[in-house]
């Protein structure tokens, strides 16, 4: 049944209004074409998803820039592909884990383990698995690609759903509670509106981190299984082998208008749309704009076109969900005795699965050589600590030169996010022919590769964190003529600090995450190797050894967990209990 | 629907029945904090009800309690409708907050109750419309709260609490985010409104701080004690409305009123059940030295030279009872003053510390505090008796938690570490959470 809306007018009114407002405007016209061609590109690419796989085969990827439209098409079909898996996964997850005391004790440690871990390692055992799943299809090979994209997206999404849903306004909780709303209503009025604007800034982070995996998805090879999709990705990789610089230009440039593309037309639209969700009770100073948004708001053909999807979506979130079953009220002793019964049930199948893994390993691998990738981990350890010492020394001035600016800052900060989104891998090669060029150590000059997409979070977290410091704390340290070592000490590096943990954690996850495409570099056949854990990951993964793999991803995942735990976690809860200024 | 309704009597059985509520928060042993003990109520129809008390004494949870929003510990609450009347279901609620969702109309916000009912969708704008209009909110209908003044914004609150036809409105303190102003005009329109009989509902319930609210709009008044939440007293208030403030007998109740949260509160009261120590276990309330010094001297000038009615003197400091309250008890305490019935009488040591320049003032403040405040000597002895001269804070926190809750004994050390910085008896060190006789350099 379809339930009307409220605001519909009356027929008489309606017929007046049509007469008057339904001619198309010019708003109209932008918004349709734009909308149109969004939908005909999606079909095509789908069509194109499905083709048997003997087609990759019959049609490679060919480095013809006629093609190269289509090869971005569908790279970007499978970030969103990925990145809409990544909502479902982030809305069935989180929510579980915030309404459900026992999943919430599996789930979040879990989730925050799998956003620092090394994604790229899990490539191998995917690709396996999913070519088996479409053994005729090229759906194997792209679900492959997009569960790649979709493991380096999905885990920041739902932590951040996770922590909106656990920090609901007690005041609109009660009032929910109080109407008695359904669990479907309430997650419409109150949940998903509230989380709104984190999932949508950490949706948009999680796009810029998936085009550094999207290109390494794409043309992979797995012991003897090599897949090349077509797209930039493989256009890359295909460019890289032939040595070919004018390519590599190409997919640069694609690139490039690809990511001006999805954040004018997509995000800056949800961004500003998404301003009315921010849990204020006062206008806001400064709305996010975007041209495209203020083009959709204007339309009136499609405005009215929209109306009855609205209605039926309208009437849609009413599925008559069963009323949750009350909990039993179980008295506090047993609920504790069964937390710990469930604690312990999940505690011996971690330890099950952890000692599933060691054996595994150990059934190939001698222990030497697991000593060695400790040590390949430390080594690697030294450079993310040298590589994030440096970038701040550099970025840290910079961007607080910036952020004290607010015009310089309004015209860098879109540049510093556009340069995180984008992938840094596209650069290696010509890394790769300067060292070998000027006959450089690859074991230092290869290792600025792993910073170099990640450094920009440092750089636009300062100048946030810069542009952030309270006036008149700046008026103050002007009036008294603080020296200048003195200001940075007293007012800007505490101001910042806070900022800047954020980003250094944010550049030494995707550091690490890096060093497995970054410490191995091709130019056509030359082939620079770094020693590291990053190139021992790489090395095992070419190679099909999966009881390396899974060391050398076990190895770096104990690593970064060391080292978020060990240094950044601790940062983070001092800069937030000395440093936070309110 | 009909919104005209003759109020019934007030023979018919009981709308709200709590007995013997009482409610523990925590999880039991040392942390526990018990709010509310033993509370009886009866609502009956055509009443409004003030629970008048502290912060700290519970209203609140029994309000959510009665809403079904808590399961208290131990005790029944009952909700009855009006027997024979359809109109008027339950209960239905206003917020402090004004709890409005940002991102819905005031339309939008105010239909959320019946859409969670299942009403039609013409038949909720209908009860809309009427409910917005009936509140004084017409043509603000599309307006998102954000836009609108907080006095607009608790219309819209109370709108939504009423559309949805409620046969009791609880309200938590539904005034006092408001200015003076703007709380005053909204606590007139509800009040016609109630005498007029254009709402559904039958009867009101509401928590306040506020004396003076609570005698203008309330038929009957339970004062409550704090920690635990107790009722103390139960008056009725007969004066006829509309009242008027300066109505002689509207202020000797105000000022009656004063005398009983206070009288209570002069014996200290018992926490957490545990024996209502002198000593150690002598909970403090934190308020800042600056608000002392200022308490002492608006008591030390003219008019007040000295001598002040707590009512009147609310009232000149435009506080509430809530704030005047803990800080003539701190000074009670310190034998800065004295509290006899409804009035508040400087010692002579205040008034030497009301003259005083800011270094004889901190001698004076440190020889009240280490004499009359055990927590203070006792802090002092031990680093004293130290040869480091240092402490750390958790060896005195885990002392107090033997006598009081965690959070008592926080807002305690909170409080000790102030007036000891400011009596400059010993050094505290945040960072490393630990007392120390050092000066600091």
């Amino acid at each position: 049944m379809v339930f009307l809306s409220p605001d519909r007018m009356n027929a008489g009114l309606l017929a007046r209004f049509a007469r008057r407002r339904f001619a198309p405007n010019g708003a109209d016209v932008v918004a349709v074409a734009l909308i149109a061609a969004a939908g005909v590109l999606l079909v095509h690419g789908a069509q194109q998803m499905s083709l048997p796989v003997a087609n990759l085969h019959t049609t490679p990827v060919v480095l013809d820039p006629a093609r190269l439209p289509e090869y971005a098409l569908r790279t970007t079909l499978r970030m969103f592909a990925a990145i809409l898996a990544s909502l479902g996964f982030t809305f069935v997850v989180a929510t579980a884990a915030a309404k459900s005391r026992k999943a919430g004790m599996v789930i979040v440690p879990m989730l925050d383990i799998l956003q620092s871990v090394p994604v790229l390692g899990f490539l191998t055992f995917t690709v396996t698995f999913f070519l088996g799943l479409f053994p005729t299809s090229e759906l194997g090979a792209e679900c492959a690609a997009i569960f790649a994209i979709f493991t380096a997206q999905a885990w920041n999404m739902a932590f951040s759903f996770y922590q909106s849903l656990r920090t609901l306004p007690t005041d609109l909780d009660e009032v929910s509670r109080q109407f008695q709303l359904s669990p479907w209503r309430r997650f419409w009025r109150l949940e998903l509106p509230f989380a709104t604007p984190a999932l949508v800034w950490n949706t948009m982070m999680s796009m810029s981190g998936g085009w550094f995996f999207v290109v390494a998805s794409e043309a992979i090879t797995v012991g003897k299984t090599t897949v090349t999709l077509p797209g930039i990705g493989s256009w890359l990789a295909l460019a890289i082998a032939a040595k070919d610089f004018v390519a590599i230009a190409w997919a640069v440039g694609a690139m490039a208008v690809v990511i001006v593309l999805y954040d004018q037309l997509l995000f800056r639209p949800i961004v500003a749309w998404a301003d009315k969700f921010r849990f204020e009770q006062t206008a806001s100073q400064e709305q996010p704009r975007s041209w495209f948004y203020d083009i959709l708001r204007r339309t009136r053909v499609l405005r009215r076109l929209w109306r009855p999807f609205a209605l039926v979506l309208n009437a849609m979130p009413r599925p008559g969900l069963p009323k949750l079953l009350m909990p039993r009220i179980v008295s506090k002793r047993t609920a504790r005795g069964l937390d710990a019964a469930w604690l312990a049930l999940v505690a011996a199948a971690t330890l099950w699965a952890a000692w599933s893994i060691v054996r595994y390993v150990a059934a190939t691998v001698p222990a030497r050589e697991a000593l060695e990738a400790f040590s390949l981990g430390l080594i690697t350890l030294a450079r993310v600590i040298v590589l994030i010492a440096i970038a701040s020394l550099i970025w840290v001035p910079l961007g607080v030169w910036i952020g004290l600016r607010p015009v310089w800052a309004e015209r860098i900060q879109p540049v510093a996010q556009f340069l995180a989104a984008f992938p840094a891998n596209v650069l290696f090669p010509i890394a790769v022919i300067a060292i070998v060029a000027w006959r450089l150590n690859p074991n230092i000059w290869l290792s600025p590769l792993m910073i170099l997409g990640t450094q920009w979070y440092i750089l636009f977290n300062v100048v946030a964190g810069a542009a952030a410091l309270p006036n008149d704390l700046k008026e103050v340290s002007g009036i008294f003529h603080l020296r200048s070592w003195q200001r940075w000490r007293d007012m800007i590096l505490p101001g910042i600090f806070p900022y800047y943990v954020t980003g250094a954690l944010t550049a030494s996850g995707g550091s690490w995450n890096a060093s497995i495409v970054a410490e191995v570099a091709t130019w056509g056949h030359t082939r620079l190797e770094a020693v590291g854990l990053g190139a021992f990951i790489a090395r095992a993964t070419e190679a099909g050894d999966y009881p390396r793999v899974a060391l050398g991803v076990g190895v770096m995942s104990v690593f970064v967990i060391l080292l978020n735990r060990g240094l950044w976690r601790p940062m983070y809860g001092y800069a937030e209990r000395r440093f936070r200024l309110e | 629907m009909s919104m005209t309704l003759e109020k019934p009597e007030a023979v018919d059985p009981p709308l709200v029945e709590v007995r013997g509520l009482k409610h523990i928060y925590g999880k039991g042993g040392g942390g526990s904090l018990l709010v509310l003990d033993d509370v009886n109520l009866t609502l009956r129809a055509g009443e409004i009800v003030g629970l008048l008390g502290r912060s700290g004494s519970g209203k609140s949870t029994l309000l959510r309690s009665i809403a079904r929003l808590i399961t208290p510990t131990a005790g029944t609450v009952s909700v009855r409708d009006v027997p024979g009347d359809d109109t008027a279901h339950g209960v239905s609620m206003v917020f402090q907050s004004f709890a409005l969702f940002p991102w819905l109309t005031v339309q939008k916000n105010v239909e959320l109750g019946l859409e969670a009912q299942g009403i039609s969708a013409e038949t909720r704008r209908k009860r809309t419309l009427a409910a917005i209009d009936l509140i004084g909110l017409d043509g603000f209908e599309n307006a998102y709260p954000k836009e609108l003044s907080g006095g607009m914004r608790q219309r819209v609150g109370l709108a939504r609490a009423l559309v949805v036809q409620p046969t009791v409105l609880l309200m938590d303190e539904p005034f006092s985010a408001l200015d003076v102003l703007t709380a005053e005009t909204l606590r007139t329109d509800l009040l016609d409104l109630w005498s007029e009989g254009t709402m559904p509902i039958r009867a009101i319930l509401m928590v306040t701080h506020n004396i003076e609210e609570a005698v203008l709009m309330c038929d009957r008044i339970l004062v409550f004690s704090s920690n635990p939440g107790r009722v103390i007293a139960e008056i009725k208030v007969d004066l006829p409305q509309p009242r008027r403030r300066l109505d002689p007998a509207f202020r000797a109740l105000v000022d009656d009123i004063y005398a009983r949260m206070t009288a209570r509160q002069s014996a200290p009261p018992a926490r957490d059940g545990v024996f209502p120590g002198m000593g150690l276990g002598l909970a403090l309330t934190h308020v800042s030295t600056n608000t002392l010094s200022g308490m002492i001297e608006a008591l030390a000038a003219s008019p007040n030279n000295g001598k002040a009615e707590l009512a009147n003197l609310a009232h000149d400091l435009q506080m509430r009872a809530n704030e005047l309250l803990p800080i003539a008890e701190t000074l009670q305490l310190m034998r800065f003053a004295e509290i006899e019935g409804r009035t508040i009488r400087l010692t002579p040591a205040a008034k030497r510390y009301a003259v005083a320049a800011v270094d004889a003032r901190k001698q004076l403040f440190a020889q009240h505090l280490l004499a009359y405040v055990p927590l203070a000597g006792h802090i002092r002895q031990v680093l004293d008796a130290r040869a480091s001269h240092q402490a750390p804070a958790t060896r005195f926190r885990d002392e107090l938690e033997d006598f009081m809750s965690e959070p008592y004994a926080e807002e305690t050390m909170h409080a000790i570490v102030s007036w000891g910085r400011f009596a400059e008896i010993f050094a505290f060190d945040e960072d490393d959470d630990r007392f120390s006789l050092d000066d600091p350099v």
